[in-house]
């Protein structure tokens, strides 16, 4: 996110020496009153995320077993047991986690490409007015609108063998298998976990691509009009395009909120998620409380903040000079 | 939907969209709405059926209606103490969370400081954070403060509040800046010289001409507090449980209740659900005004 504000404002981009923000000498009346006017975000901040990242940090370093969580302090010091175990991957812990972290990969590249394309192409087809835009909106956003857990339950309940919705419909209505399929164990589950993923998360591509079309003049759809321009082609010149800076945030932010997901997972299969749907919070989350190994669990959580790190760093250089390249 | 191409033909814009992209649309928008609509279906018409429906194999239409779940769904689990709970914590998240926003969003956006590209950049990598990562950390750290101080975090509501109105501080700061950039700097530097101080031209001036962004932020901030699951399920006992976990309660009995589940689970989101369509030209407003520009 080290590039969040200029993302917003390509536009002091552009001139990067020059004069950034003129300043008017008056603003800077009381030095003190930002600060103070910030201090309840810092202070909330640094207790609710920094400390505790801190201490979890350190925690990887330590053997933290049930025998000492009642007093982690005085927990053994462990060098780097935690980390060689998590990242032997010819040893049954690093193997599993090597093999969640690719499930998890895997699942939220399609995941995170599936929400973006619905909603793009939902955004871009309730562009402009027609009968019943305003019900549909409303309808497209109650599955980013409902709970978490009541949406998840409701398809926990359509996943069922016996008794579900998605095994009468293809099974019994469609007769497209031979026999009802188990969709929550199995390898089925990543598809049905999926499924609930992107028609939870869909939603809110479309809410932010909705909100950046508005942003889009509407003298460039007549001017292209005009020049000639089919409809196909105004959205992969025009709409496209500008969207850019939009997509570049939501595509982010997109990726870490599923890559981060652990309610989906969790209120779909319970503590143990099948191997085939193993993302890799709640599998973190079974190594510490199921096996009540904290240690290895903070090694394993720091791990893959490292691993979100260079991902959102690398993009966001990656993102950011080819729009600057775009700019000039 | 409910388009026909006709309708659209005495439509004089220049940019009319040719056929093809209507039916494209129509054909999209339609098996959308089926992909959205069949589990909100579910959810309604399951609420409805007697047992009997629900055990066996699925019927699109229920045999008989009744609206027994609706009246067992609050003896099977105590769900309006959950209810209560998750009201409390969800609303003095969402207070907390867009108070201390407008304040941090107001400096950033008016003042230059030292300091403030290092403080954006902070609390907006909070983001990116996998809750796990900081779950057990922060329970021993409330545990221990309680330990410490008598502040009794961990198990209460107090802790709840406290952790849920950071989750969504990141993203309401983040989108108030935006939104206040976009309100001109010549309202409250008048504000100023008529001998408002900076609060004053704040709560007079910058906040009545945000509010649309305030909302949409204090929606988002409710949604995220009203349905998290781990730090609830980890950080709660049985007096402060929010719905979150409470729900898991019936899915404890199996595929017994599935119609008192779909009963609770559809009046958990009667009000957010309600709430947030109510409330989401703001949020759309909102984000065009600050996020995303």
């Amino acid at each position: 996110m080290t590039t969040a504000t200029e993302v917003r404002k390509p536009v002091h981009k552009s001139s990067p020496g020059a004069a950034r923000h003129p300043r008017r000498p008056g603003r800077i009346r009381r030095v003190s009153l930002p600060y103070l006017l910030l201090l309840p975000a810092l202070v909330l901040e640094l207790l609710v995320h920094l400390v505790p990242m801190v201490i979890g940090i350190v925690m990887s370093f330590k053997e933290l077993t049930q025998f000492y969580i009642r007093d982690w302090g005085s927990a053994p010091w462990s060098g780097l047991d935690n980390y060689s175990m998590s990242v032997d991957f010819n040893a049954p812990v690093g193997e599993a986690l090597l093999h969640s972290f690719l499930v998890t990969v895997g699942f939220t590249l399609l995941s995170v490409a599936l929400c973006w394309l619905i909603g793009t192409a939902a955004a871009i087809c309730m562009q402009d007015t027609f009968r019943g835009r305003g019900l549909l909106r409303a309808l497209f956003l109650v599955p980013y609108a409902l709970p978490v857990y009541a949406a998840v339950i409701t398809w926990v309940f359509m996943f069922q063998h016996d008794n579900g919705l998605v095994n009468h419909v293809l099974h019994d209505q469609l007769h497209l298998t031979d026999k009802p399929s188990f969709w929550l164990i199995g390898d089925n589950s990543f598809y049905a976990l999926l499924t609930v993923s992107v028609w939870k998360g869909w939603p809110f591509a479309f809410l932010i691509v909705m909100a950046g079309l508005q942003n889009i003049p509407k003298e460039l759809y007549e001017a292209a009009a005009l020049d000639g321009a089919g409809m196909w082609q105004q959205i992969r010149r025009i709409t496209l395009p500008s969207l850019r800076p939009v997509n570049q945030v939501l595509v982010l932010v997109l990726f870490l909120w599923t890559f981060n997901d652990f309610n989906t997972p969790y209120v779909l299969f319970g503590r143990s998620a099948p191997e085939a749907a193993d993302l890799i919070s709640v599998h973190i989350y079974q190594a510490s409380f199921v096996t009540w190994n904290f240690g290895t669990g903070s090694a394993m959580s720091v791990l893959l903040l490292l691993f979100l790190l260079v991902v959102t760093g690398t993009y966001l250089l990656l993102t950011s000079r080819g729009r600057r390249a775009a700019d000039v | 939907m409910s388009s026909p191409a006709a309708s659209r033909i005495p439509s004089v814009s220049p940019t009319a969209p040719p056929r093809s992209f209507l039916w494209t649309r129509r054909i999209f928008l339609t098996l959308l709405t089926g992909f959205v609509l069949v589990p909100v279906y579910v959810m309604i018409s399951s609420s409805l059926k007697p047992l009997a429906d629900v055990t066996g194999k699925f019927r699109w239409l229920p045999r008989g209606l009744t609206i027994r779940p609706y009246i067992d769904i609050w003896s099977t689990v105590p769900l309006a103490k959950y209810f209560a709970n998750s009201l409390i914590v969800a609303g003095a998240a969402t207070v907390c969370s867009v108070v201390i926003a407008v304040f941090a969003a107001y400096a950033v956006s008016r003042y230059s400081f030292r300091g403030k590209r290092v403080f954006t950049v902070t609390v907006l990598s909070t983001q990116m954070f996998p809750g796990i990562l900081f779950l057990l950390p922060l329970f021993l750290l409330y545990v221990n403060i309680g330990n410490a101080t008598g502040i009794a975090l961990f198990g209460s509501r107090g802790g709840l509040i406290l952790t849920y109105l950071t989750f969504s501080l990141p993203f309401s700061i983040w989108m108030l800046i935006g939104y206040f950039d976009s309100v001109p700097r010549d309202l409250d530097e008048a504000a100023l010289v008529d001998g408002c101080g900076p609060l004053g031209a704040l709560f007079r001036v910058v906040v009545p001409a945000a509010i649309p962004g305030i909302v949409a932020v204090a929606v988002y901030a409710f949604m995220t507090a009203w349905g998290e699951v781990l730090f609830a399920s980890v950080m709660t006992n049985d007096t402060t449980r929010t719905l979150a976990v409470g729900l898991q309660g019936y899915s404890t009995l199996n595929d017994v209740y599935w119609n008192q589940i779909m009963a609770a689970s559809l009046v958990v989101s009667v009000p957010v659900v309600a709430g947030f369509l109510l409330l989401q030209r703001y949020l759309v407003a909102g984000l065009t005004a600050g996020a995303v520009k």
